[in-house]
């Protein structure tokens, strides 16, 4: 295997709390603090590992967005990543257009394997992978907790409602990664350092000749229904008798 | 109208509760004609089922040998060949269906609107977003099909009583076998399912072991509950993956939910929110779980559940 490309896409840091702004027209995103999908940084740290593992020869990690994605880029990097593309895009671009964009650049770069997240913890559509597999025609395993390579093949465990499911998939292939896969590295000041150094390439979507597909609309955003602060028993008589209040033992 | 294609979920002779509920959200859109298509190696008995389902006019049977197992990339073709002349295509919002739908919804050149909650119109859905800290409300083109993924929690299952017609489907699609399910692991347990139980009990980080699990599982017993687990107790192996709740695990929806030594993050909160009372247990008065919760107890678990379990 030579090359493995990585999607990072810059979000809402997770332990923020979102709100909705107050016109619903979109949540709140001002100062907020961004980071990279955590799901994708377990997929780069797995990318890095079949690097150091010498199955790879390559590392490069990719994200779609404004220029501000390159701070998450240059994470990326500092992680441990080879290169980076930005592809600069001026509206959202649904995950029908993200999924060409990568197999554009799956066809320039020749890539052999591409690591995604599940789902982005900020739209949480969990598609793109799968969508990228099938616009490419080649083998998709999503929500991957444990992988092994094997030259030409992979063995997926996957995470279903079931429980685990093992699948063989010939590369290349697109597997998208649970958060059990691994643990991801903290980066250390003299990578941040030395990620400075590394290429950044970026490509303006249209330059790209993408066509995003038809969009899914957002009219508007409201706060989840809020659920009221309950009662609080002393112990547990109290407790047995508040379920049984409400049929409930 | 709207004409919608079903893809229902089964293990090759059950037909999974989903599917019923996928069926209650497209009954919501005014005026659809629903079918189901079941795609298996021998659909029979699973077709028999859906057929079963009120709202459904027609079950569709794609079998072949490669439908044995469900593999998206073997599915989808098939599904995305049999999708002209209908205005939706829906499945549900679990791992089958977050698997296979957006692969259809490629091959169909349309973005997936994933997780709908509730139905406005033909082409506008709510769907929550940010692990359910916002609902958007989305529009999908109206030139194009509507290919979807349906959150069961937010939906009943549809009853049942109807026969709909049932008919084979011949489409014609190349298969690939670049894939192959080598084996599945399940910890098949005779308690009540999860996603369907009417009561839930769940442990969190706090029970401290596999063994202090048992906790748990001796009281689900007397409740005859359903077993969860926040993602910090999988993660440190005192229950297997499958019962996870929250953004990334299940998203439940019970009469009753106990949570044990769970804190409340918000990732946890997202899939219970639609539980009918939420019971919390825990030692920590200002753990967020309790600004949710409808019942409360401060208390340390080990000595209170005990008790509880003696009471009950
Ligand atoms: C992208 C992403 C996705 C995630 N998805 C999920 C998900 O799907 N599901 C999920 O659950 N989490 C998820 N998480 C993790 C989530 O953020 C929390 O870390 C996790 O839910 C914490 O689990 P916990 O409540 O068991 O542990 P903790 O937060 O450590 O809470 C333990 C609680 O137990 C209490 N306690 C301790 N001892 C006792 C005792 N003796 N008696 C009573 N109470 C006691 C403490 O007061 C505390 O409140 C996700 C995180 C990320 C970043
Ligand atoms: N704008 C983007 N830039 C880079 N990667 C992305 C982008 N959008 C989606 N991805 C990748 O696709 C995965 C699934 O995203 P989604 O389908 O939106 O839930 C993410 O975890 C990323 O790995």
């Amino acid at each position: 295997m030579q090359k493995i490309l990585v999607g990072l896409k810059r979000v809402v840091d997770y332990n923020v709390r979102v709100r909705v702004k107050s016109d619903g027209s979109g949540v709140e995103t001002d100062g907020v603090k961004m980071s990279i999908n955590p799901f994708d940084e377990i997929a780069l740290e797995e990318a890095l590992r079949i690097k150091e593992s010498g199955q790879a020869a390559e590392v490069i990690v990719i994200s779609v967005g404004t220029g501000d994605a390159q701070q998450q880029l240059r994470t990326g990097l500092a992680m441990g990543a080879d290169r980076a593309i930005l592809v600069e895009s001026e509206g959202s671009v649904g995950s029908l257009g993200i999924a060409r964009i990568f197999k554009s650049i799956i066809d320039r770069d020749s890539i052999d394997l591409v690591l995604l997240g599940k789902q982005a913890i900020d739209d949480d559509n969990s598609q793109t992978g799968q969508m990228l597999a099938a616009i490419w025609g080649r083998p998709q395993a999503t929500f991957a907790s444990q992988v092994e390579w094997n030259g030409d093949k992979a063995k997926v465990t996957r995470e279903v409602d079931a429980g685990l499911e093992i699948t063989e998939v010939d590369l290349p292939a697109v597997v998208t990664v649970d958060l059990r896969l691994n643990e991801p590295r903290y980066v250390k000041l003299p990578d941040i350092m030395k990620a400075k150094k590394k290429p950044l390439e970026t490509i303006a979507m249209a330059d790209l000749g993408v066509d995003p597909g038809p969009e899914i609309k957002e009219l508007s955003f409201e706060p989840p229904a809020e659920r009221e602060r309950g009662v609080m028993v002393d112990d547990v008589a109290g407790l047995v008798a508040a379920l049984k209040d409400k049929g409930l033992a | 109208m709207s004409k919608i294609l079903i893809i229902a979920e089964h293990d090759g002779s059950i037909l999974n509760s989903s599917t019923a509920k996928t069926v209650a959200c497209a009954a919501t859109i005014e005026g659809a004609e629903i079918d189901i298509a079941v795609l298996a190696s021998t659909a029979g008995p699973v077709a028999a089922q859906a057929a079963e389902l009120e709202s459904v006019t027609r079950v569709l049977i794609l079998e072949r040998p490669e439908n044995e197992q469900a593999i998206a990339a073997i599915l989808a073709p098939q599904i995305a060949a049999l999708a002209g002349g209908y205005s939706h295509i829906f499945g549900p919002s679990t791992t089958f269906g977050k698997d296979l739908m957006p692969h259809v919804a490629a091959l169909l050149s349309v973005n997936q609107v994933s997780d709908i909650m509730a139905v406005e119109s033909s082409h506008t859905f709510k769907r929550p977003i940010y692990a359910g800290s916002a609902v958007a409300t989305v529009e999908a083109p109206g030139d194009s099909v509507v290919v979807g993924t349906v959150r069961i929690a937010s939906y009943g299952a549809a009853n049942g009583g109807n026969s709909a017609a049932i008919e084979s489907a011949d489409v014609s699609a190349d298969l690939p076998s670049h894939t192959r399910i080598l084996e599945v692991q399940s910890g098949v347990s005779d308690r009540p399912d999860l996603q369907t139980a009417a009561k839930v009990v769940a442990g969190g980080r706090a029970l401290g072991s596999e063994e202090g699990f048992d906790l748990i599982y001796r009281l689900a017993d007397k409740l005859a509950a359903g077993v969860g687990a926040s993602r910090a107790a999988v993660d440190a192996g005192y229950v297997p993956n499958e019962m996870q709740i929250g953004q990334t695990g299940k998203i439940i929806a019970p009469d009753l939910y106990i949570a044990i030594g769970i804190s409340g993050a918000i990732q946890h909160i997202t899939g219970i929110k639609d539980a009918g009372t939420i019971v919390a247990i825990n030692k920590d008065e200002e753990a967020p779980i309790f600004e949710i919760a409808d019942i409360g107890l401060v208390s340390d678990l080990f000595n209170t559940l005990p008790e509880l379990i003696e009471a009950l």
